[in-house]
């Protein structure tokens, strides 16, 4: 009697432990969608500046800002190759571009025009890791990103 | 054939009602028509710079060839996360079309050196039409094929820029 009560009583913490353990993994499954959702969170373009700004600092102790004036300069011109920002992204940021192989009509660049812009940072370093070394053969420095952002800022 | 878009259609339709009653289904994609397919990460990756062009355009070979050289993809840097490059690469794969044999055994890169596109695309299309400003590149499916973003190339949605006249398209 007393052997069958204990196999019961086995049977019965395991399926205990099995029980614990599925809502523990549960919890971890329901922690990693958090902190993934939290890795693509919607930012502002303010949030990027800032982080540009963090990292400009890093990078020469003699940073003393952005300039959207330099921004603008630099979206405009080709760098060495056959492309410039403006070559695809529109020379006026707040209208659709054009790519300039394929043809197909892009969005404005400009957050004021296009309020989806600059709000994802799987996506702003994405394009910026592409489009630098397509448009400079090199990344891009923080100064360059938070010039041409400060001028993206100013474009109505 | 020159028959007006209106027959064709019947016609299309009559030789779709006897393909579901006899069961021959390949017969029913042979022609030109282009079924859509969805796919997430494919839609949004590839959709980025150009229409997400339809799997089926070109055989897996192709697509492989294309996906192991993002970082230089027809002159742009187009490099895509590791799981984005094997989703999207599966489904290429999964979804592609007949192989096509080249000379030099090398699988065609560009869908529009295909003898499909080109048996589509050499007909009755006015001269020129490419070259234009707002078409730019035979890549630019949107310019004509308005809903090709939904994966729709019908000749419903077919029209061809201001200033030229749509073709009577030819689907022999």
């Amino acid at each position: 009697m007393s052997r069958y009560a204990g196999a019961c009583f086995g049977a019965h913490a395991i399926v205990l432990n099995h029980f614990r353990l599925e809502i523990a993994m549960r919890l971890v499954v329901v922690a990693t969608l958090i902190i993934a959702a939290a890795g693509v969170r919607a930012e502002t373009p303010a949030d990027f500046q800032a982080r540009f700004s963090a990292q400009a600092k890093q990078e020469n102790p003699a940073f003393t800002g952005f300039s959207a004036d330099q921004g603008q300069r630099w979206y405009a011109r080709t760098q060495g190759r056959e492309w410039s920002c403006a070559s695809c992204h529109a020379r006026n940021p707040a209208a659709t571009g054009q790519h300039a192989a394929t043809g197909k009509l892009l969005a404005p660049l400009a957050p004021a025009a296009n309020p989806e812009r600059f709000t994802r940072s799987d996506k702003v370093e994405k394009w910026f890791k592409r489009n630098c070394n397509d448009v400079l053969g090199r990344p891009c420095t923080a100064q360059e990103k938070g010039d041409v952002l400060a001028y993206l800022l100013t474009v109505r | 054939m020159n028959l007006p878009c209106s027959i064709r259609r019947w016609m299309a339709a009559a030789a779709g009602l006897g393909a579901l009653l006899v069961p021959v289904a390949g017969a029913v994609y042979a022609d030109s028509s282009i079924r859509p397919l969805d796919h997430p990460v494919w839609r949004q990756e590839c959709g980025a710079c150009h229409v997400a062009y339809p799997p089926q355009l070109l055989p897996a070979p192709s697509w492989q060839a294309i996906m192991s050289g993002l970082d230089r993809h027809f002159g742009a840097d187009a490099r895509l996360d590791s799981q984005a490059q094997a989703d999207i690469l599966r489904f290429l794969e999964l979804n592609a079309g007949r192989d096509e044999t080249r000379a030099g055994g090398k699988p065609p890169l560009r869908i529009t050196e295909t003898r499909w596109f080109i048996h589509e695309h050499t007909e009755e299309l006015p001269a020129g039409v490419w070259k234009r400003p707002d078409v730019k590149s035979p890549a630019n499916c949107a310019a004509c094929h308005t809903a090709a973003d939904r994966g729709d190339y019908s000749e419903r949605t077919l029209h061809l820029p201001k200033g030229f006249s749509t073709p009577s398209h030819s689907k022999d």
